[in-house]
């Protein structure tokens, strides 16, 4: 592995902060104490920090529904995505977004669409203004599989492509749109297999390993940020968790369940660190306390943070007029 | 003073702005050297070159997506929907994401500054897909601007001031009235978003109206005249933000009111206008007040059967004669 021990047990820790995140979320909501729906990536943690670790904070992310991991991945402050989702005053978004919409322009991620497909053409909109600005920085857009049937994934990689753009589409493959398995929403065996329809590299990736996810769009993003055009990934992964807290994923056979948890992420990059001598099973255990410290503090800035003030309902609907030229 | 046509004022105010600020870029499908599909953006390919005017594959949704990315990131883009008919296939940005972007993520975002321009409107004996007005619709997104100019005149001015916005903003055109010419200056000027205009004054009945309409409303004016009635007329100019005072005061002089529009009358904006004036005017009305606007069906293509279901004179007069007496 290249990345030095540092940046290798910050990637852990970053996975193991995205899965105690998104976990004590969905013991809030079997508890009642959040309201809303909530999409839970748990399961899918190397995807989001393999991606994170490859890219510039200078680039940009966009992201889907599922996608708290990526915010945090990216770097945002946990406390302010949780009180988003909480929908408290002190979030990302004051509030007003929620689990569904989390954005942290901070760390240059617009976040989470409540709609799936826009988010590929907006990309195109970032990218073109990279591309202007000549500094080598790209856009990338993470989206499910479910999104990559919507005509948007047509037109956002097919003008991508004639444009030149420096972006970068990822498919998060987790094998089900809601309740509906890949096999039967698409006739080819890879997403990635389109790409050859819109002239560019289309690779596929095991997205369960965040080495192979981290190496991949590190390869990928060199030659886009040469001007050789936009690329598109598809990482394989599953979800743990159903669509939205409460799905019982009664679509989903018990063998097929215990199958995907033979894969699980977190275990599989330990076990990698473990081989490779890179820190032993006592320093994980010392990250995992430290993650769940940050947490506890999360936690208890959400409890403590207030709701917003009725005046924001008319808040930040538009913007200054621009003063004459 | 100086006569162009409304096209050319909409031309005139793109080319102005383009040159005062290289951010603003015009884009679409054949609105490159093509010039667009009505001829509006004819020479400015040639002007700016292929940076600054460019043409789309038929991806309206891409189009629009690329839209808001392009102006998350600073840039002022003016993409060109052919027909606002088409924005059926890309609705999804101008209700979804782009008038709820700043909102959604709590005032994060600072300015997303994006005119859409879309020809609506009928008479150009092209039937049910290519004809409709559509504006109603677009007024029902808090968030959104929506446009309509009249004269080649408030085109410029309108425009101006859009393009000078920090909102999404939907700018509606109408094709008959591209070719139709007026005093132009030849300077930049603005017409501010939001206020409509007394176009004639008048003291026996309000005539409101709006693009296309505004025309007939005119000439229903000079006809009365004729008969003895004094009809004043207003132009909203913009349809949201909507201009309550200025109809209110003109009716709280006529104490009568017709409004006139071409859009289908169910949901439209004619109904808003005469909510509005019940909300100010009531005490002040002699008569209900009356409403003309294109019957609740689709508009066919043979040329007496348009002509018979859109609004005509004479059905702006009948209306004025119901409450006239």
């Amino acid at each position: 592995m290249e990345l030095s021990q540092e940046k290798l047990l910050e990637m852990y820790k970053k996975m193991v902060t995205v899965r105690e995140f998104e976990q004590s979320l969905s013991e809030a909501v079997a508890s009642g104490t959040l309201p809303g729906f909530v999409h839970l990536g748990i399961g899918q943690e190397a995807v989001h920090v393999g991606v994170a670790y490859a890219l510039r904070a200078t680039d940009w992310v966009t992201s889907t529904h599922r996608d708290h991991g990526m915010l945090i991945a990216r770097g945002a402050d946990i406390k302010r995505c949780r009180a988003e989702i909480f929908g408290k005053a002190d979030g990302y978004c004051k509030g007003k977004g929620g689990s569904m919409h989390l954005a942290a322009f901070d760390k240059n991620a617009p976040g989470c669409n409540g709609i799936l497909g826009p988010s590929q053409t907006i990309n195109n909109g970032i990218a073109l203004a990279l591309k202007r600005r000549g500094e080598g920085d790209i856009a990338v857009v993470l989206f499910g599989d479910g999104a990559a049937h919507r005509g948007e994934f047509h037109e956002a990689l097919n003008l991508a492509s004639c444009w030149k753009l420096p972006s970068l589409a990822i498919c998060v493959n987790n094998q089900y749109a809601i309740s509906v398995c890949f096999d039967d929403a698409c006739s080819i065996d890879d997403i990635a297999a389109r790409a050859s329809g819109y002239g560019m590299p289309g690779l596929v990736v095991d997205g369960n390993d965040v080495m192979a996810v981290y190496e991949a769009v590190t390869e990928t993003v060199k030659s886009i940020r040469e001007g050789k055009g936009p690329a598109l990934l598809e990482l394989k992964t599953r979800r743990y968790k159903g669509h939205f807290e409460g799905d019982p994923q009664s679509y989903k056979t018990p063998e097929e369940i215990a199958e995907e948890m033979k894969h699980d992420p977190i275990p599989i990059f330990a076990k990698q660190l473990l081989e490779q001598e890179i820190t032993t099973e006592e320093d994980l255990n010392a990250i995992e306390e430290e993650v769940q410290k940050e947490l506890q503090e999360a936690i208890e800035f959400t409890d403590q943070s207030p709701y917003p003030s009725l005046e924001e309902i008319y808040t930040d609907l538009t913007y200054e007029e621009r003063r004459a030229v | 003073m100086r006569e162009i046509t409304y096209a050319e004022a909409i031309r005139e105010a793109l080319r102005q702005e383009m040159k005062l600020d290289d951010k603003v870029f015009v884009f679409g499908e054949d609105v490159g050297a093509f010039g667009g599909c009505f001829g509006v953006t004819a020479g400015l390919y040639d002007e700016f070159g292929p940076d600054r005017v460019m043409d789309t594959p038929i991806s309206e949704a891409a189009i629009l997506g690329t839209a808001l990315g392009a102006a998350l990131m600073g840039m002022r883009p003016v993409p060109e929907i052919m027909f606002i008919d088409f924005m059926t296939v890309c609705m999804d940005y101008l209700t979804n994401q782009a008038p709820k972007t700043r909102y959604m993520c709590g005032g994060q975002v600072q300015k997303l500054p994006m005119v859409v321009r879309a020809p609506s409107g009928g008479w150009i004996r092209a039937a049910g897909q290519h004809s409709q007005s559509l504006e109603g619709w677009f007024t029902q997104v808090p968030g959104l601007k929506v446009v309509m100019p009249a004269t080649p005149h408030d085109a410029k001015g309108l425009l101006t001031a859009s393009l000078r916005d920090n909102n999404p903003i939907l700018f509606i055109e109408h094709k008959v009235l591209y070719n139709e010419a007026g005093p132009v200056p030849e300077e930049e000027y603005v017409i501010p978003l939001g206020q409509a205009e007394v176009k004639k004054e008048g003291t026996d009945i309000t005539l409101i109206s709006y693009s296309f309409m505004l025309n007939k409303a005119l000439s229903v004016a000079e006809q009365l005249a004729g008969q003895g009635i004094s009809a004043e007329v207003v132009d909203l100019r913009t349809l949201n933000p909507l201009d309550h005072d200025t109809i209110a005061q003109s009716v709280q002089k006529t104490h009568k009111a017709v409004v006139v529009q071409e859009a289908v009358e169910m949901g439209g904006v004619a109904g808003q206008v005469v909510k509005s004036l019940m909300d100010s005017s009531f005490d002040y009305l002699d008569a209900p007040i009356k409403t003309v606007a294109a019957a609740n069906t689709v508009i066919p293509f043979s040329p007496p059967l348009e002509d018979a279901m859109l609004p005509s004179e004479e059905k702006i007069v009948a209306a004025v004669n119901e409450i006239a007496g």
